[in-house]
């Protein structure tokens, strides 16, 4: 809501020529969200200090959004807006200093064209990566970067901090050019936009990163910050449900995170699809379902291998399935990709040669273990399941995984090599299978291969 | 001469007759304009010409399509057509096949002027000569066929008898939906006969003998009605002796008898026809050869004349010896027999070589009640509605007995081993499985029929994102029996300064005829949902859960509370002791307990959403508030004339400081169970009590009160209430500074329910919130109670919301109905996914 800038180059006061705003007087300039207010709380031939104070009007903010914007529920109507440096300041600045951002100055043309000496300060700017991200974006601009991090609450000091630093910057810069550097790394920070993103953001983007943006070492990481992802209606029904658990929405959605960095050549996710192929070719494999298919990446490799004509994807997630479906749509080999749980006896489980479980089994919950049994061995009863899981002895080889952690936050459990064999022998007692097993990835000879397989055959 | 043409009251009606030969003027004279089914309207319906003879490929897919349609929604059909050919019938009598109902032809034979005369009459309608000869040679030359094609042929000849004739429904033999009971079904009994005499007289049926001492019939002095499954015979001591008696009962109206596959055989022996001698005919053979050859000629013809199952109770109970899957209810067919006798078998053969049955049970998803035997079981299992009830007497196990529609089960033991079985008596395949849910359980069903409204709506969308939350949040749906309705606001106050006032409350519930009403205190915690059993066995017996457990709690979303099952053990344990040390499991009957309530503190489940949101508001504004302030002081040392500006700041800031005092007040460290608080207020349900319909809300505060006080752990938190008479200013005065009182403490607020009857004429909302003042600044945000803002903000709409709150009531109403009703885990698990689909639609998340 408030952002100060400072200069100390004599005479001062001329930075009221420079950002077209009189320092003795007090302005206000409506904006779509509140009012913007420009003052001077200093202003002498030494030293000169503007100050925009964006006054959020947190009704009208909610009531400007319809019901369909991106993220409807209650972080719209609770949240930091009305007090965090974040886009809505931004775009008050662009509207505010439009004429000071393209650099123009009639009055002082050659001091806008100079670096002069400045000191920004946000009292409040939302950084997600916290300090360092701030110093990241900033620190290769030339600014001298004081980011101190918002305690979230004096009485609760275990809470931590918030993901707001009160960050000063100092430096020497032309005005323009530190303003349309605020403009666009204020929301990159942020990493979230009040209104809807217009094919013209990009063109936005572009304007006012010209001359710093494309020599920026971080300048990916920038434009994917500035330019957030939008969201589909599921997954819109999947955040109130979210907030009807008092879960943050982030909880319904991580990305299955890959194994750590320190991999071999080839990345274990390769090893993995490359094993399950070889052990369905080996089966004879013609028609595959892929349970729990994610995003596709196991069905284009089906597909486009030539020895299976017959593919299918099911996955519990419809955001899931949208981007399998997409990424699929060209694969004559992929039939179908469904919405499916692995819970429910379905009868679209049935009739394949095949099916894989990869990486599956360890996100369902051991009590409704048995239930997915019945459904996959008992009723889909397939010729071949492939079922693929963590080797739990393999993640002391884990540098940064802490002992007894799992690899990813929604697993609910790893087992070892015993308790994985364990498993399979039970479940092809109950419902007259065999099985084999096979590592994948490098076979340590203490630990095992990070990746355990079992190949089912009835 | 009037002739009575009797045709099957669902089946198929094929009128045969040349073009004019009256059919159209009969079909509309005869059945209703709806089971009519014409090729002429079906030709107009694809081509807006009904004499187009192009469009008839089309017209007759249309005409099979809703044939099939009907029959398979068991609705009397007449079909419409000349039908003269064979080819032309044959279509027709294959879908009356596939739906397993009878077909019976009508032929209306006019002569060739008559028919001529007719069509000319029609100048929309243009023949040619040559039409009418060659449907009429066709119709001569099937007539023999037709009498193979059709179980019932009527032939009317010539205007006067075609005019004449009247029709005559034929109810299927199956069809006893006439018959209401109370029934008492009886499981296989194998010829032992003193162990049924034994049950009818437990059943309290008066056995009659006759002169040589032999049970020959049995009343029930209330009216009810013995109901064999069949398996009457074969194996055990005394087959002739348990026909006489079922006979006897059967005559004398007191029992109605399926056929079972024993029964079938021994008519087949009897006859002389080969078969083998096995699974112990030979003893009834041999029994039968000491019986007179009028006993044998009289039993031959009962056996004989018994039908494959029965529909019964207005189509609520259907009793077959095997079962019956749902398509096959009211059905005739040799298939429908061939089902109710032997079941259905997978094809492939078990370890003692026996075939391996189709456990047909276990997708069944029907309304009916099905009771059946057939599959010695070690116990009488509930299945999806369906109840087998060999337990294998003639091998040392019991004869049982379901009395209907009580759902009691009454058995008694053998006497002795009659007969070795080939196999160990096993549960039934079926039965571990019953905890099955299938995709279609909860995806495309469109919604759930409900008791207090109806069919509530599902849509497709809200079911995908529920299918994702229950497959992978919620805690295994066997404990998942109940989800929490969301609840409405009062209507939003007037009063200055106030969202919600208890007014609003009180006069709604005053207007829609309400005495009485209780006010309970809102605690700030997290929803919380607990089952809890008496111990492991009990959670085996009554939720079939196995892997030791003995309940869950869960949230909102049916998410479990603790991500330790330690902790959730933990305080199960508590939870059980306070149930037990308040005599609840003897006073309520029952072996456990849903409890719907709050867990506090609101930090023990919210963390994250304290972190991201709330503390991060107060944080930010904490950061930024006094740094604009101070700014705007200096500006205005300077002189400058920063007006208002600086007031409104300094307001900001004092909001945001009560802002964050609101949230932090629901905020404690929870070490273990240690500040770990559970606030009960309302008794769900118990062993076949659904408690929250049964009883009214003062009810369950007192209870929870005595949870409360006999739980010695501290776990459990008393809720406090009052309650108001609608009729006094006293009493709403007296609500109104309690609300005042609890809410200047930090209280969330209240909610209020209605007491007693509920007025029959219209809905009122099952309860509504009246949250604090400060407490709405955590859902409405620090600068709510600006006047500006709360002038605004009181333009609000709660349509949605209360309409979102009466569906999610009844779907959790009926969640409950069908749990203390003993209804399987899917039409359990049905209602309870709809109120998770519901919670998915967009309402306003402030409400």
């Amino acid at each position: 809501m408030l952002l100060t800038l400072t200069t100390t180059r004599a005479p001062a006061d001329d930075l009221g020529f420079l950002l077209h705003k009189h320092p003795g007087k007090v302005q206000r300039f409506d904006q779509a969200f509140g009012t913007a207010h420009v003052f001077y709380p200093e202003a002498g031939p030494d030293r000169c200090t503007a100050a925009l104070l964006l006054d959020v009007d947190p009704v009208r903010l909610v009531r400007t959004r319809g019901k369909n914007s991106p993220d409807f529920s209650l972080g719209q109507y609770v949240n930091d807006r009305p007090y965090a440096a974040s886009s809505l300041l931004a775009s008050a600045m662009a509207a505010v200093f439009r004429t000071a951002m393209r650099g123009r100055c009639d009055a002082r043309s050659e001091l806008a064209a100079t670096p002069i000496p400045l000191e920004i300060t946000l009292p409040a700017l939302p950084s997600r990566g916290g300090p360092r991200q701030a110093e990241r974006f900033f620190g290769p601009l030339g600014w001298r970067v004081d980011a101190a991090p918002v305690p979230l609450d004096e009485a609760f000091p275990a809470w931590g901090d918030s993901r707001h630093v009160t960050l000063t910057l100092t430096g020497t810069a032309r005005l323009a050019d530190a303003l349309n550097q605020l403009y666009v790394l204020l929301p990159a920070l942020d990493e979230s936009k009040h209104y809807w993103l217009a094919p013209d953001e990009v063109d936005k983007l572009l304007r006012a990163g010209e001359g710093w943006l494309a020599a920026h070492p971080e300048r990916a990481a920038i434009t994917r910050r500035y330019l957030p992802g939008r969201h589909a209606l599921v997954r819109a029904a999947l955040g109130r449900l979210a907030d009807a658990d008092q879960a943050p929405e982030e909880a319904l959605s991580q990305p299955e995170i890959e194994e750590h960095a320190d991999e071999p050549a080839v990345p274990l996710a390769e090893r993995r699809a490359q094993a399950v192929l070889e052990a369905l070719r080996a089966e004879g494999a013609r028609s595959v379902l892929d349970l729990g298919c994610g995003q596709g990446r196991l069905l284009t490799r089906l597909a486009r291998d030539g020895a299976f004509p017959e593919v299918r994807g099911a996955d519990v997630s419809y955001r899931a399935v949208e981007i399998a479906r997409r990424r699929t749509r060209d694969d004559a080999a992929v039939r179908e990709v469904f919405q499916g749980a692995l819970t429910y006896a379905d009868a679209r489980f049935e009739g394949h040669d095949a099916a894989v479980l990869m990486e599956v089994v360890e996100h369902i919950d051991p009590p409704r273990l048995e239930a997915v049994e019945r459904v996959v061995f008992g009723a889909a009863r397939p010729r071949v399941v492939v079922v693929t899981t963590p080797n739990a002895e393999h993640n002391v080889r884990y540098e940064g995984l802490a002992p007894g952690a799992l690899r990813h936050p929604d697993h609910r459990f790893e087992w070892t090599r015993a308790q994985f064999r364990a498993w399979a022998d039970r479940v092809c007692a109950a419902h007259g299978y065999q099985v084999r097993h096979l590592p994948v990835g490098d076979d340590d000879p203490e630990v095992g291969a990070p990746t355990q397989l079992g190949v089912f055959t009835r | 001469m009037s002739r009575t043409l009797k045709i099957p009251a669902r089946g198929l009606i094929v009128l045969v007759g040349v073009s004019g030969a009256g059919k159209s003027h009969f079909a509309r004279r005869h059945f209703l304009p709806s089971q009519i089914i014409s090729s002429d309207h079906c030709r107009a319906l694809v081509s807006d010409d009904e004499n187009d003879q192009s469009a008839t490929g089309e017209a007759f897919a249309l005409l099979h399509h809703i044939v099939g349609v009907r029959l398979r929604r068991g609705l009397l059909t007449v079909v419409d057509a000349t039908n003269v050919q064979p080819r032309s019938r044959e279509e027709l009598l294959a879908l009356a096949k596939e739906h397993h109902v009878l077909a019976a032809a009508i032929v209306l034979d006019v002569p060739e002027e008559v028919a001529a005369a007719r069509n000319k009459a029609r100048p929309d309608r243009d023949l040619g000569d040559h039409v009418l000869p060659r449907q009429r040679r066709e119709l001569r030359r099937g007539m023999r066929s037709l009498q193979r094609e059709f179980r019932r042929v009527h032939v009317l000849n010539g205007v006067a008898e075609i005019d004449a004739a009247t029709l005559e429904l034929e109810r299927p033999w199956n069809d006893r939906t006439e018959l209401t009971g109370p029934f008492d079904v009886i499981g296989d009994v194998h010829g032992c006969r003193a162990e049924l005499v034994d049950l009818l007289g437990d059943l309290g049926y008066t056995v009659e003998h006759d002169e040589r001492g032999r049970a020959v019939g049995a009343h029930h002095p209330a009216g009810r009605t013995a109901v064999f499954v069949g398996d009457l015979v074969d194996r055990g001591p005394d087959s002739p002796g348990v026909l006489r008696l079922v006979m006897g009962m059967a005559a004398a109206g007191d029992a109605l008898c399926v056929s079972g596959n024993h029964e079938a055989k021994l008519v087949r022996a009897l006859r002389g026809r080969k078969v083998r001698v096995a699974h112990g005919l030979a003893e009834s053979l041999e029994q039968f050869a000491a019986e007179t050859e009028e006993f044998r000629t009289a039993a031959l013809a009962f056996m004989d004349g018994l039908i494959s199952h029965y529909v019964l109770d207005g189509g609520r109970l259907v009793v077959a010896h095997a079962g019956l899957k749902e398509e096959y209810h009211g059905r005739a067919s040799g298939r429908v027999r061939s089902f109710a006798l032997y079941g259905d078998t997978t094809g492939e053969t078990d370890e003692y070589g026996l075939p391996v049955r189709y456990p047909w049970a276990r997708d069944y998803r029907g309304e009916a009640t099905v009771v059946y035997g057939h599959t010695p079981v070690p116990d009488a299992e509930w299945i999806n509605n369906t109840i087998c009830l060999d337990t294998g007497v003639v091998f040392g196990g019991r004869l049982t007995a379901l009395r209907y529609p009580e759902r009691q089960l009454v058995a008694r033991p053998a006497r002795q081993v009659w007969y070795e079985p080939a196999r160990p008596l096993a549960a039934a395949p079926d039965a571990r499985d019953v905890d099955d849910l299938k995709i279609e359980d909860v995806l495309g069903a469109g919604g759930v029929e409900t008791r207090l409204m109806g069919r509530v709506t599902v849509r497709e969308e809200n079911a995908l994102a529920a299918l994702e939350v229950m497959s992978r949040f919620a805690v295994d749906p066997r404990w998942l029996v109940y989800l929490p309705p969301t609840m409405a606001p009062a209507a939003t106050s007037a009063l200055p300064g106030f969202l919600e006032h208890p007014a609003e409350a009180l006069a709604a519930y005053r207007d829609a005829g309400l005495a009485r009403v209780v006010c309970e205190e809102k605690h700030m915690g997290s929803r919380a949902v607990t089952v809890v059993c008496r111990d492991a066995a009990t959670a085996e017996q009554a939720f079939g859960v196995r892997d030791g457990s003995t309940g869950a709690v869960y949230t909102r979303t049916g998410r479990a509370f603790f991500r330790d099952p330690g902790q959730t053990a933990a305080v199960l344990a508590r939870v059980r002791d306070a149930i037990g040390a308040a005599g609840l499991w003897d006073e309520l009957e029952t072996g456990w307990l849903v409890l719907d309530g709050e867990l506090m503190p609101w930090s023990a489940k919210a963390m994250d959403l304290i972190r991201t949101q709330y503390a991060a508001t107060g944080a930010a504004a904490r950061a930024a508030l006094p740094v604009a302030a101070d700014a705007l002081a200096r500006a205005a040392a300077r002189g400058l004339d920063v007006g208002e500006l600086r007031a409104h700041i300094d307001r900001r800031a004092a909001n945001a400081a009560l802002f964050r005092d609101a949230y932090a007040r629901y905020c404690w460290d929870v070490d273990g169970l240690d500040g770990l608080r559970l606030a009960p207020f309302q008794v769900l349900a118990g062993r076949n009590r659904n408690w929250a319909a049964l009883r009214d809300h003062d009810w369950h505060l007192e209870i929870a009160g005595r949870l409360a006080d006999a739980d010695a752990s501290g776990l459990i938190r008393r809720t406090a209430s009052v309650t108001a008479d609608l009729g006094s200013p006293e009493g709403e005065k007296n609500v109104t500074r309690w609300w005042e009182e609890l809410t200047a403490a930090g209280g969330e607020g209240m909610v209020v329910k209605p007491l007693g009857p509920l007025p029959e004429d219209r809905k009122v909302q099952p309860g509504l919130k009246v949250r604090g003042r400060e407490y709405l600044r955590i859902i409405y945000g620090p600068d709510y109670t600006e006047p500006a803002n709360l002038d605004r903000l009181r333009g609000r709409s709660l349509g949605r919301k209360r309409s979102l709150a009466m569906r999610e009531h009844a779907l959790g109403a009926e969640a409950l109905e069908r749990l203390a009703g003993g209804e399987p885990l899917w039409r359990r698990h049905q209602a309870v996914f709809a109120v998770l689909a519901l919670e998915s639609e967009p309402v306003d998340p402030r409400l």
